[in-house]
């Protein structure tokens, strides 16, 4: 298939099956993006996910544009955006009549209830992924605990964690090391 | 012109709003009350809405009060623009944004300083997300809305009490756990097999 229509619907397919945020998203993109399609990484994915997280908009769409334009520059990362919000669009004109009584329906409510708890494995299984990939030696299981740990407890906001481990980062990987 | 406004509002929302579709929220409550286009009430139905339906809950949320906003100065026809225009008015920003970081990403990737930063970003990265991860799984794992809930911040000999934890989530939790990382033939079948399973199990149980 040409390459922006298979990338239009490959984003459709994963904005019509994420329930909830941006990160209800991540294992559905680890199954289309990286395993179906190869155009990102694990690596990748983390990475654009902690840019996401910091810059403005929200991470759904930051994280659909960056992959888009990884693999056709500029048009990509429009067009693939342009994928992931067209379900949305869709659906939800074909529902706005009904749908704040949809939305109050007991048997809706119960169907989202287990969807919920659903995402919530999801997302745990997405980060064991993860964490294999990017916990890989003794600093950055430091890393990953501190921020863990930090961000669960303050409700800071994320920018400064990113700043502060791409900080340590570089100082980890270039102070002490001769080359 | 109320097109060019609901882009502008938008625009705003999405340029301003750092970290994930709920940080929309203050924005939205802040449109009711500027705008008048919709009520506080209605955005609470907004945050219903996006959540019980499938897509991103940010862009639900802007599709629908695109929507109604349209519908409620012109009928149909203006409520499909609306719902695009302040579709696209969210994601501008986005895309203006990320494209400028990806393409100085590119010509910067085998930088030593940049691989580095990554080198630190990633654990942190998968750190915020488990963060992320767990306060969604307490919202869905526990009654935290329940009065018994927060009573049980001063006495946690409660914590198993039914009026705090939700056994019926815990028991899909794990069911879920199993099938995904441990049975040989359910493991690698699609998340949204899951996904649309869950939603079966939660209408029979009533979850």
């Amino acid at each position: 298939m040409n390459i922006y229509p298979d990338l239009f619907l490959t984003f459709a397919k994963v904005g019509v099956m994420t329930f909830g945020g941006g990160y209800a998203m991540l294992p559905i993109l680890q199954r289309e993006v990286v395993e179906n399609k190869g155009w990102a990484t694990e690596e990748e994915l983390t990475d654009y996910f902690a840019i996401g997280q910091c810059t403005p908009g929200i991470i759904a769409v930051n994280t659909a544009t960056f992959i888009g334009q990884k693999n056709k520059g500029v048009p990509g990362g429009i067009i693939a955006t342009l994928g992931l919000v067209f379900p949305s669009l869709v659906i939800i004109s074909m529902l706005a009549g009904v749908i704040t009584q949809f939305s109050h329906l007991a048997w809706v409510n119960h169907a989202f209830g287990g969807i919920r708890v659903c995402v919530c494995i999801l997302i745990l299984n997405a980060i064991t992924k993860l964490y294999k990939k990017s916990v890989i030696d003794i600093p950055t299981t430091l890393i990953f605990f501190l921020v863990f740990g930090l961000s669960a407890w303050l409700s800071c906001s994320p920018v400064w964690f990113v700043l502060a481990a791409a900080a340590a980062g570089i100082v980890l990987k270039n102070v002490g090391v001769k080359k | 012109m109320l097109f060019l406004r609901l882009f502008y509002e938008f625009f705003k929302t999405g340029l301003f709003a750092v970290g994930g579709g709920m940080a929309t929220i203050p924005f939205l409550y802040n449109m009711a009350d500027s705008t008048g286009w919709f009520t506080r009430i209605d955005v609470d139905n907004m945050i219903a809405v996006g959540e019980s339906t499938p897509g991103p809950i940010g862009v639900n949320m802007a599709t629908y009060v695109g929507y109604i906003t349209g519908m409620n100065e012109g009928g149909l026809p203006f409520a499909l623009l609306g719902a695009v225009v302040a579709t696209l008015g969210l994601i501008t920003p986005s895309i203006i944004v990320i494209l400028i970081i990806a393409s100085f990403l590119k010509s910067f990737r085998d930088n030593r300083y940049v691989e580095s930063a990554f080198y630190g970003l990633r654990p942190a990265s998968t750190g915020l997300i488990a963060a992320a991860g767990l306060s969604v799984a307490v919202t869905n794992l526990f009654y935290t809305e329940s009065e018994a809930f927060n009573a049980v911040i001063t006495k946690w000999s409660d914590i198993f009490d039914p009026a705090v934890v939700n056994w019926k989530g815990w028991a899909l939790a794990a069911v879920l756990w199993v099938l995904t990382n441990k049975v040989k033939q359910t493991k690698k079948l699609h998340p949204i097999i899951f996904i649309l399973g869950s939603a079966v199990v939660g209408i029979v149980l009533a979850m």
